[in-house]
């Protein structure tokens, strides 16, 4: 049973987190570094270029990479201080097996006995209950190789078909939206293409804490006359000065781009060339529209219909424009439709697929792009292959060595693994990159799915807050410790490269996983020797699909600062803006530009419905929830830099005076919100920065101050995102 | 080793994010390890979430330097003045309460007024500061004029102030808008049904739009 084996505070204590803080060589100005490596960093999908400085295999600090063309040196105060993860107290550098007898909960137990434990464990259950019995749960911050690995792992050496990702909760919306409308999912445009776009629309993204080197590009694009309109129910920082500030209501996004594009048709600022040659369905979409009247769009929306009118104007009138979302219009019940109502505003107007005529998703994860392109998802095979088509299975069996059918067919999202493991279906599961304890909604149920496994493994570099259930840990690597691939926010394979050699008994994350197949004694395809042999074989994997990296190589990337996939040959230079003219695509072989075998771009109906759960008078109150600058995801790094905590020690419940006034509240005064899932009392922030009907805690932090105890798993049907932009709440004073 | 002339640092505080990066990487800096010199600070938070960076402006007559009874503040050539010399330096804090800026801070633990010093182990060598290198939204930039005239045509470099009847000049520019107008706003002021209107705000700046 996989239950806490000891009291929060005790594992607190004793596994961290603690706050790691400058010292030593890492104060010392005099030292000389053994050498600089350029990598990138290891948080954001914008994977800034940086360059970590190395002495006795420690990295002791870092230097600005001006010369990577991304970012020019420049990072978030993450980037700057995330060095500090290195030489961490917390660092796991043994294996670990629960013990509830032991003062900690667990004992340091030798790798290799910890290997055949898990092995074990594996055989026992999948003996017993067969193969789909044990799960995998995986992240979208490993390199693209290591994501490769677990989706062969899973199928190949486990033969369970339940294996899926953290990227459940983070790009999902945005992918299945693309492949609906474009037939491929990747942002369509490189971020220079911002710098000279007349409007840029920025729809649910706190793109200056969440990708804070964003921000530069769209400043830029204003210095050279660029409008910008944000979508928010919050003036965050990139908001502040925005041409067009359209306060949406939470859950409300379809509405208003359906209602932005019924103003499109009314005025006719369409492009009907570009509609009629190279998209379908635009009728019936704009049929659907009509019922959008401004009136009624800022009735549901709860924006101004003036506002509405000028966001019309000046993206119907504009001759270039970029158009980016994030989880904001994503982390929805909805998430697939608010991300097609955006597509369908940009195909109306037939800006995309040129030079700063632009449309991309804004992605969370360092490889939030990469890590959902070779077969981690449930449903899905390497080169963004789907494992029920006949076609793709044979050609990944080939790959992979095995007949079509021993591939397994899809599994399920991650939530749903949670909700087969509160049923007993699952019965053991290893868990990387991943810390759903703290990031999956209504944790208190995740807390007592976790609870019922039989045997879980956890492969981590610290003893997260879901690593607290394990009963054996395995120490894996960080960031600096491995080498590999990620493809960042434009699609661009870029190169991670190790600064220093894993400490102690900890090992490459693929090593962990080879150990681990050849204790169970299924080697097949799980012997490599390097990242480089498992990226030969993901080139061979992904030729001929969509996200095809057939033609990139280490050497490519390191000679050009990365190389934007789909890149077919080794003489083929990459593919930085998708759907030009005589851009390479395999399924549409020049019939037109976008993904499908006409060429031509779908239009896609984009209902309105309200969100899973919306306010009544018990629970009068929108909560909503995202991130802030200093931390990062389910914070099992960012909690453990002292600089970072600092910054912002703990969340905090933002809301508007007027809202405050009714419950009197003041600012500091600590608040209790309540869902019908779990409560939670933090000091209020009051602040004209959001709407009234809404309150905003960020959800980086675990247990008692965790914000998704309140949040729901209502999941869109399509994407199975969470919805964790709006729930209903009820708040007091404390 | 001295800062070249053609370098100039710029603040452009209309582009700042409040993300505290220039805050992190200061302490990076070599000649004061550990120590973050920089200021960020919100305007108003309640109403704003404006931020303003505050690098030490160096000034062509540094007040703390007049001001300082040791004499203990120097002013490179270059026109970089320096943190406060410790041997002579008497913790005395008259620089600290002069600054008509705000800028150099009193480290008790070293009895020793410590300042921004534009990273002079880096600027000396022709590198650029460390808070204007990691700078992710452009608020604090460092290059050549042309560069940023070029570059940001909305805005002008002002390097005279005024504080009662001291007029002064300093090597580190401010970026003023060409065109400036009213910022703040409350958020109902663009909703549906519910703007409010309190004193100093505008009840739609979407007027402005031209």
């Amino acid at each position: 049973m996989a239950t806490l084996p000891k009291e929060q505070d005790v594992l607190i204590d004793a596994y961290g987190p603690h706050l790691n803080r400058m010292e030593g060589l890492q104060l010392d100005t005099g030292v000389q570094p053994d050498k600089v490596v350029n990598t990138h960093c290891c948080f954001c999908g914008q994977q800034c270029g940086i360059q970590l400085k190395v002495k006795d295999n420690a990295v002791i600090g870092f230097e600005p990479w001006y010369a990577f063309p991304f970012n020019k040196g420049m990072l978030c105060p993450k980037g700057v201080k995330r060095y500090l993860q290195g030489s961490h107290p917390d660092r796991l550098v043994t294996a670990l097996e629960r013990d509830p007898s032991s003062d900690t909960g667990f004992r340091p137990i030798a790798y290799d006995e910890a290997i055949r434990k898990v092995a074990a464990a594996i055989e026992r259950i999948q003996s017993t209950y067969g193969p789909n019995a044990f799960g995998v749960l995986s992240g979208a911050s490993l390199t693209t190789e290591k994501a490769y690995l677990m989706g062969k792992f899973a199928r190949v050496c486990l033969k369970t078909k339940y294996i899926d990702y953290n990227g459940r909760l983070c790009m999902v919306s945005a992918g299945a939206a693309n492949k609906k409308a474009f037939g491929i999912d990747r942002a369509a445009n490189p971020w220079s293409d911002i710098l000279n776009a007349e409007v840029v629309v920025i729809a649910g993204s706190n793109t200056a804490e969440c990708a804070p080197i964003t921000t530069n590009y769209v400043w830029q694009a204003r210095e050279n006359g660029g409008k910008v309109i944000v979508v928010d129910p919050r003036i965050t920082p990139i908001a502040r000065t925005a041409d067009v500030f359209l306060p949406v209501k939470p859950g409300r996004d379809v509405a208003l781009f359906n209602g932005i594009l019924q103003l499109m048709i009314e005025n006719d600022w369409l492009d009907h060339d570009f509609i009629e040659n190279h998209t379908v369905g635009f009728e019936a979409v704009a049929e659907h529209v009509k019922q959008w009247t401004p009136k009624r769009t800022a009735e549901v929306t709860g924006v101004a219909e003036k506002s509405i009118r000028q966001a019309a104007e000046l993206w119907g009138q504009a001759k270039t424009s970029f158009l980016m979302h994030a989880r904001g219009i994503e982390h929805h019940s909805h998430g697939v439709e608010n991300c097609l109502s955006t597509i369908n505003i940009v195909l109306a107007s037939g800006r995309i697929g040129r030079e700063f005529c632009a449309y991309g998703t804004v992605v969370g994860q360092g490889n939030g792009q990469g890590g959902r392109e070779h077969g981690q998802k449930c449903d899905q095979l390497p080169g963004w292959r789907d494992i029920g088509n006949t076609a793709h299975r044979e050609y990944i069996a080939g790959v992979w060595g095995v007949k079509p059918e021993e591939i397994p067919e899809a599994g399920v999202d991650c939530y749903e693994m949670m909700r087969k493991i509160d049923a007993g279906e699952i019965k053991g599961l290893l868990n990387i990159c991943f810390n759903p304890k703290v990031s999956l909604p209504d944790n208190a149920f995740v807390t007592r799915a976790l609870g019922k496994l039989e045997f879980f493994t956890v492969i981590d570099f610290f003893l997260s807050e879901t690593a607290q259930h394990a009963d054996i840990v395995l120490p894996g690597s960080l960031h600096e410790e491995d080498e590999g691939v990620v493809a960042q926010v434009e699609g661009r394979v870029i190169k991670i490269n190790k600064a220093v050699d894993p400490p102690g008994d900890a090992k490459e994350d693929w090593r962990v996983i080879q150990d681990i197949a050849a204790a169970l004694g299924r080697t097949h395809g799980m012997t490599f020797n390097t990242p480089r042999e498992i990226f030969d074989e993901l080139r061979v994997a992904s030729k001929g699909g969509v996200a095809d990296y057939f033609g990139i190589t280490y050497e490519k990337i390191e000679a050009n600062n990365g190389i934007c996939w789909p890149c077919p040959s080794e003489d083929h230079p990459g593919t930085p803006r998708l759907f030009e003219p005589d851009s390479w695509n395999p399924i549409a072989k020049g019939a037109g530009p976008f993904y499908f075998p006409d060429g031509k771009a779908r239009f896609n109906v984009a209902a309105y419905r309200p969100p899973a759960e919306d306010v009544d008078e018990e629970y009068p109150v929108i909560l909503t929830t995202g991130r802030v600058v200093s931390q990062f995801l389910s914070g099992t790094q960012t909690r453990r830099i002292g600089p970072l905590v600092d910054q912002y020690p703990e969340p905090r419940i933002e809301i508007h005076p007027k809202l405050a006034a009714k419950y009197g509240i003041a600012d500091g005064d600590l608040v209790t919100a309540e869902s019908r899932r779990g409560d939670v009392t933090l000091k209020a922030q009051v602040v004209t920065t959001i709407r009234p009907d809404t309150i905003f805690i960020p959800y980086h932090w675990p247990g008692r101050k965790s914000a998704n105890q309140l949040t729901i798993a209502a999941q869109d049907p399509v994407s199975k995102i969470p919805e964790y932009k709006v729930c209903a709440v009820r708040i007091r004073k404390a | 080793m001295s800062v070249p002339a053609q370098f100039e640092f710029f603040v452009d505080p209309n582009r700042c994010i409040g993300c505290q990066s220039c805050v992190a990487a200061c302490s990076e800096c070599d000649t004061h390890k550990g120590h973050s010199m920089i200021h960020l600070q919100y305007v108003q938070r309640p109403i704003s979430v404006q931020t303003v960076p505050v690098v030490c402006m160096h000034c062509d007559s540094p007040t703390c330097a007049e001001v300082c009874p040791a004499d203990a503040i120097k002013r490179t050539d270059d026109g970089v003045v320096q943190t406060a010399r410790k041997p002579r330096c008497i913790a005395c804090n008259n620089c600290v309460l002069a600054c008509p800026f705000g800028v150099p801070k009193m480290e008790v633990e070293y009895s020793l007024m410590m300042k921004c010093d534009m990273c002079y182990d880096r600027t000396s060598v022709g590198s650029k500061p460390m808070c204007a290198s990691v700078c992710p939204s452009g608020a604090l930039y460092y290059g050549t004029r042309q560069e940023i005239e070029r570059a940001r045509p909305r805005s002008e470099p002002v390097n005279q102030f005024r504080f009662g009847n001291q007029l002064i000049t300093t090597k580190v520019n401010m970026m003023v808008p060409r065109d400036s107008g009213i910022q703040h706003i409350d958020v109902t002021a663009a909703m549906h049904e519910e703007a409010v209107n309190p004193a100093g705000m505008l009840e739609n700046v979407f007027d402005e739009i031209g």
